[in-house]
């Protein structure tokens, strides 16, 4: 579980917008509609979805788990395959071998090569298994605050992605504009000033 | 409001002037570090510090790490005109103690570490866990988000050119 390992990294969101009444089930429906499935002959090579916190492998949302005091706490998995280019090339030159001795050919053309490559890749991509990787999330309802833990862009693009889609609220990302804009507390004027804001040199 | 990626890219430069902002409170202003229960705290540079220098064509970057690592390299590179990208910070409330880096760019907080707290063998000690781990990050996201507000109160102010940034350039060529 990241966000109860020793060391953890945080990017923060505020979240836009308010969950349908009942809150509670309307999050457990965006769950549950939007949970990982994984299974055996999948031909994707990534899979994104909820699971939840204790049992990242086997999602289950049953009996409002996923509420722990104020938050609601779940976690994003992403599922991806990864061939080594290698593999690919082996498996390519074996193949592109066997067709120009079929074929009695001395070379094949650039259409020949890309099919032998999509044959290569849709064979490997059954073969080879997904490595789940697994981001944990805080998100206090009360306050539209959501903690994501990691500060990778791709993973950070698929929970925002995810996020909208399953319960049709927006995040915004909270880095230092956004967080002067939303979270600093200014009045108008002074998000005027901050929009006309330049570098200062302390160097001068 | 922008859209998100225009802003994220336009306003870099203000994270990264809040964390040089921040080295200077934390050797000039500790008195901004308070905290309404009035309980003894301290934040102190921790064992990294990354600067970057982007006012000649090319970017150059200085990096500082080591847990007693002198400071006088990075006050050089302030005085060419630096600014501080990334921080580490060590942060005390009474006995206890946080470690975590912020990034200037994103103020994305890393490698944070919160004090120990106790083991997970059941349910009931997993919502335990994650009560006292989300109040412990909370304490961390807490000092950055008042220091943040802190400072932004300040650039948007008239006292930000007449004021702070005198006083910050004093510290560094002092």
């Amino acid at each position: 579980m990241g966000s109860l390992s020793s060391n953890v990294s945080i990017t923060r969101y505020k979240v836009e917008g308010r969950v349908e009444e009942p809150v509670i089930e309307t999050i457990y429906n965006g769950l549950t509609q939007n949970a990982i499935v994984t299974t055996n002959d999948d031909i994707s090579e990534k899979t994104v979805g909820w699971t939840s916190l204790d049992t990242p492998f086997d999602p289950n949302f049953e009996g409002s788990s996923f509420l722990i005091g104020t938050h609601l706490v779940f976690s994003l998995r992403v599922d991806k395959k990864t061939i080594p280019p290698k593999i690919v090339k082996k498996h390519c030159a074996i193949e592109a071998a066997k067709r120009l001795a079929e074929s009695g050919r001395e070379y094949l053309s650039r259409t020949e090569k890309k099919m032998i490559r999509e044959h290569v890749m849709s064979v490997l991509i059954l073969r080879i298994p997904s490595a789940p990787n697994i981001y944990d999330l805080t998100w206090d309802y009360e306050d539209s605050s959501l903690w994501f833990f990691s500060n990778l862009k791709s993973a950070n693009e698929e929970l925002e992605t995810l996020f909208s889609r399953s319960f049709n609220l927006t995040l915004i990302r909270l880095f230092p504009y956004t967080m002067a804009g939303l979270t600093a507390g200014l009045s108008d004027k002074e998000r005027d000033i901050l929009a006309r804001l330049s570098p200062t040199n302390f160097a001068e | 409001m922008l859209d998100v990626s225009v802003s994220y890219n336009r306003y870099r430069f203000l994270g990264n002037e809040f964390l040089t902002w921040l080295w200077f409170v934390i050797e000039k202003d500790q008195g901004k570090i308070t905290r309404p229960e009035q309980e003894m705290v301290s934040l102190e540079i921790g064992n990294r510090i990354v600067l970057e220098n982007d006012r000649k064509d090319a970017v150059e970057s200085i990096t500082i790490k080591g847990d007693d690592a002198g400071l006088e390299e990075g006050i050089l590179a302030l005085r060419k005109g630096a600014v501080v990208t990334e921080l580490n910070l060590f942060y005390k409330v009474g006995d206890q103690a946080w470690h975590f880096t912020i990034k200037g760019e994103s103020l994305n907080m890393a490698s944070l570490k919160v004090p120990d707290t106790g083991g997970i063998e059941s349910r009931k000690d997993l919502e335990g866990a994650v009560i006292e781990k989300a109040y412990l990050y909370n304490e961390a996201i807490r000092l950055v988000d008042n220091l943040f507000k802190e400072f932004i109160r300040g650039k948007v102010s008239d006292d930000w050119n007449s004021k702070i940034v005198p006083l910050v350039r004093q510290w560094i060529y002092s």
